[in-house]
């Protein structure tokens, strides 16, 4: 029942568009592939589309963070968009925070965000 | 409201990680029939997810019960997290912000307890850890 989140390539960036509910097994299988890609692709900019996400939990929140500090000590940057109002609310009052993590809207917003901070 | 009556208890078992997406749903579908509010559901589904994870992550194995409750004046539901597991040698310490014997960010229970209205954990060293939680609809 394993869930492969696919991950298209846009020009220099990386898309991964979550379609469904990821089990944890599934996220971190989502993260190496991340980071390969990253590499492969000499990808600049990785955008993890989370409006799918019914619930980002503890795992969930650390998990996105992690693989963005990955996706940045391999020289691109990553943006999280579409997380749902209240999967945010939930997040903010469990205590998690995602600060180190620029998120944004939409996929516009998150492509935008990629290309202005592109140097 | 007849929503509450038409609920019947579920039960979910829990071992794999997979299990806990199950568990998580389970409640969710629940609390969306019960008739709680999209944040409601995302809290009671967040708070299932922390303490299936926790039995996944440190128990092996155990349960999640959910059923609707009733005080008179509002609906609730009822969730009681459990696992016979190595269960938990100082509640006080793992009730804390930031404390994680798996080097994670310790924020499962403490959270839990807060987007929960009713919070209650029993554990026996040896015998396993219970979480019994309720979320009210009105409150
Ligand atoms: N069901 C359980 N059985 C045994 N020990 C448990 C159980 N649930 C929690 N614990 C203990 O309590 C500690 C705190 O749990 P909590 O869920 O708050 O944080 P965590 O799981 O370590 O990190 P996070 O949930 O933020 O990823 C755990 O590190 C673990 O030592
Ligand atoms: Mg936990």
């Amino acid at each position: 029942m394993a869930v492969r989140v696919p991950i298209l390539r846009q020009g220099s960036h990386l898309i991964a568009s979550i379609q469904e509910e990821l089990s944890d097994s599934d996220i971190l299988n989502l993260q190496s592939r991340i980071l390969d890609e990253v590499v492969k692709r000499q990808a600049d900019g990785v955008i993890i589309d989370v409006g799918a996400l019914d619930v980002i939990d503890s795992f969930g929140t650390r998990t996105l963070a992690e693989i963005a500090s990955a996706v940045q000590l391999r020289g691109a940057k990553m943006v999280i968009v579409g997380i749902q109002p209240e999967v945010a609310l939930s997040m903010v009052l469990l205590g998690l925070t995602l600060e180190t993590v620029p998120t944004m809207l939409d996929l516009d917003a998150g492509i935008a965000e990629l290309n202005g901070a592109a140097r | 409201m007849k929503a509450a009556e038409t609920v019947t208890a579920q039960q979910q078992s829990v071992q794999h990680d997979g299990d806990v997406v199950l568990a998580r749903q389970m409640g969710r579908q629940m609390a969306m029939a019960l008739g709680f509010s999209k944040p409601d559901q995302a809290l009671i589904a967040t708070a299932i997810s922390e303490l299936a994870r926790n039995i996944v992550n440190y128990a092996s194995h155990g349960t999640v019960d959910a059923q609707p409750v009733s005080d008179g004046r509002d609906t609730g539901l009822h969730v009681v997290v459990s696992d016979r597991g190595p269960g938990i040698d100082d509640i006080e310490a793992a009730m804390t912000d930031g404390f994680s014997t798996g080097r994670s960010l310790g924020l499962g229970l403490p959270g839990t307890k807060r987007i929960v209205d009713e919070f209650d954990i029993q554990s026996t060293p040896g015998k396993g850890v219970t979480v019994t939680i309720i979320k009210w609809k009105h409150r």
